[in-house]
């Protein structure tokens, strides 16, 4: 009696077993490459940490405040490339935050229909385009127009402004912080605009008809119910773009001309984390020297997670509510 | 009362004429960057680019071997990435209903998504160059490929969630294996989804000039050896770019033409790949 049914299902139960091994197989693979993308952030981090121990033993947070960079005496301090980081993504999110605002009115509420994926495609387009591109753009190109045709006019009429001036002073050369700022901005304009459009067409179309109905104008609509209702979202892709800019790279290299120094004017050359991290990385000699780039690395990738993981936060938030309400 | 309705007419139309102006604004930069690359590029992209190596200042040459790198390191890093990238996207979509490790794999990925590259290339720097000793484009391919993962996992799992839950519950209901189900259904589903996302990590690849200069570095001669520094475009481009001579300069327009518009067209192809499948 309980031999027989055993014998019948010898076959499928080895069919069977031969499935779920392959199913563990198969779930253990996935699960280990889920742990690589995990593991390589956790890398990421403990090898800069290690890379730049001999630079964080030396300077201690001295290193954050300290505008000092020489290799020959062998004296490093962040404070140039911070404060050039900082200054570039903040005249990049001035220029692109209304410009991908802008933008994402327009396609989400008055583009016709068949514009709105071309125009759509285009600007995202702009995102595709190298890093290198736009670098070689900015030198070769626009910092000539720029130099002889804006900067004078700006100074002129700028320059001898009290306290504001000194912003617009110095010799019109084309590169520098504000150049690099305008082509980061160029190049986060995608990043933010898509974010924006994406948030606002969650907004129901409900709560914006009322509004028309009340008679209330496009405008009144974007500003009062649209960005209210997705303002959480809207900072997010906000922080995103600021997380970009930060770590943009080549185009900056290209145009922020390289100077240790810190300078109060706009149009003065600078250096940034990650141009300083691409001229000097492949030619700096001594262990020192080496370490205190790497600890840029360090600065430069913990800045950008906090500012990435805030506007992750954020962007899930706007998620989870709009999943409540809908 | 007619003043008020008034100024909001005016307020609208200034506001709404602004967004049209900023729309320009952001097209107005594609264009010019495109002309630019056209312009510059266009009068020296002659037959020599495609199989001349790299010059010396002062004499005539072109482009191959960089050209060849970059295929061979990007093929290397394709390789790497979409398994991977694959069967993260896999845990995350299908095995991971429950996982407390699944959202913070899922929040790791979002943020090595936007990570600066050059990060990347320091690190695989001290990974792989400093061990090893010198640069080479196995480091280099390595590097390109942690850039690529993330977008194939996101991707990845996104287009796996699009996949109705009845198709699984259909071949599972026939007595598939787990194993089975996805690959043999919710894969075949989500093909061209799939697709899309190698190309999308393909077209971001593909440009990249940071992590580049830490690993591959450059090579000036036609190198097919993996274990040693390789030529590749990008990296040949901004050393041309940067240097006074101007048949050099003349290369990295060339070089920048064929690599922004072979970008452009795979951006445009994979949105087209996508939008087919979904009508269908």
């Amino acid at each position: 009696m309980l031999n027989q049914p055993t014998v019948i299902s010898n076959q499928p139960n080895l069919a069977l077993k031969r499935g779920a091994r392959l199913d563990s197989l198969f779930r253990g693979s996935t699960y280990l490459t889920a742990f690589i993308v995990f593991g390589s952030v956790i890398g990421i981090l403990i090898t800069l940490v290690i890379g730049a121990y001999p630079a964080l033993q030396k300077f201690g947070f001295g290193f954050l405040t300290s505008s000092a960079w020489n290799p020959v005496t062998q004296d490093f301090g962040a404070a140039v490339a911070i404060f050039g980081t900082l200054v570039t993504s903040t005249i990049a999110l001035i220029i692109a935050v209304p410009v991908s605002f802008g933008i994402a009115l327009f396609i989400t509420q008055m583009a016709p229909n068949w514009l709105k994926r071309p125009i759509g495609t285009a600007v995202e387009l702009l995102a595709a385009i190298p890093s290198i591109i736009y670098g070689m753009w900015g030198l070769f190109v626009f910092a000539p127009i720029f130099a002889d045709n804006v900067q004078p006019w700006i100074t002129d009429h700028f320059g001898g402004l009290p306290f504001i001036g000194v912003l617009f002073d110095g010799p019109p050369m084309g590169i520098g912080m504000f150049t690099a700022g305008l082509i980061l901005a160029i190049m986060i304009i995608p990043f933010i605009a898509s974010i924006m459009r994406d948030v606002f067409d969650v907004v129901p179309t409900v709560l914006k008809e009322s509004a028309y109905g009340l008679g209330a104008t496009t405008w009144e609509v974007v500003w009062n119910i649209v960005l209210p209702y997705t303002r959480v979202g809207v900072i997010g892709g906000i922080m995103l773009g600021l997380g970009r800019a930060m770590g943009e790279t080549m185009a900056v290299t290209f145009v922020i001309g390289n100077a240790q120094r810190i300078s109060p004017s706009l149009f003065m050359p600078g250096n940034t984390i990650s141009s300083t991290l691409a001229n000097e990385f492949t030619e700096a000699v001594g262990k020192l020297y080496t370490s205190a780039l790497i600890e840029l690395g360090l600065i430069l990738f913990l800045i950008t997670f906090v500012v990435l993981a805030l506007a992750k936060l954020l962007l899930m938030r706007l998620e989870a509510s709009s999943g409540q309400r809908s | 009362m007619i003043s008020i309705y008034r100024r909001r007419r005016l307020i609208n139309a200034i506001n709404l004429t602004a967004s049209v102006l900023t729309t320009l604004f952001g097209l107005f930069w594609l264009t010019w960057l495109l002309w630019t690359l056209l312009d510059h590029g266009l009068p020296w992209l002659n037959m020599d680019v495609f199989t001349k190596i790299t010059p010396p200042p002062g004499s005539a040459g072109g482009l191959i071997n960089a050209i060849k790198g970059s295929l061979i390191m990007t093929a290397i890093a394709v390789a790497i990435g979409t398994p991977i990238g694959i069967l993260a996207g896999t845990y995350l979509s299908e095995f991971s209903r429950s996982s407390r490790f699944a959202p913070i794999v899922r929040f790791v990925n979002d943020i090595l998504l936007s990570a600066p590259s050059i990060i990347i290339g320091v690190f695989i720097y001290e990974l792989m160059v400093v061990p090893m000793g010198h640069f080479s484009a196995w480091a280099g391919s390595v590097a390109l490929a942690l850039i690529m993962l993330p977008v194939v996992v996101k991707t990845t799992e996104d287009m796996l969630r699009l996949v109705p839950d009845s198709m699984r519950e259909a071949a599972a209901a026939l007595g598939a294996p787990q194993w089975k189900v996805i690959t043999i259904v919710v894969y075949r589903a989500a093909r061209a989804g799939m697709l899309t996302g190698v190309m999308l990590g393909l077209a971001r690849i593909s440009g990249e000039t940071a992590p580049l200069l830490f690993t591959a570095l450059n090579n000036q001669f036609n190198s097919s050896h993996l274990n040693q520094p390789m030529a590749n475009l990008p990296v040949v481009i901004f050393q041309f770019a940067m240097s006074p001579y101007e048949d050099w300069q003349h290369l990295a327009w060339a070089g920048a033409l064929l690599i922004t518009f072979t970008i452009l067209l795979l951006n445009i192809l994979a949105r087209y790949v996508l939008r087919t499948r979904k009508m269908s």
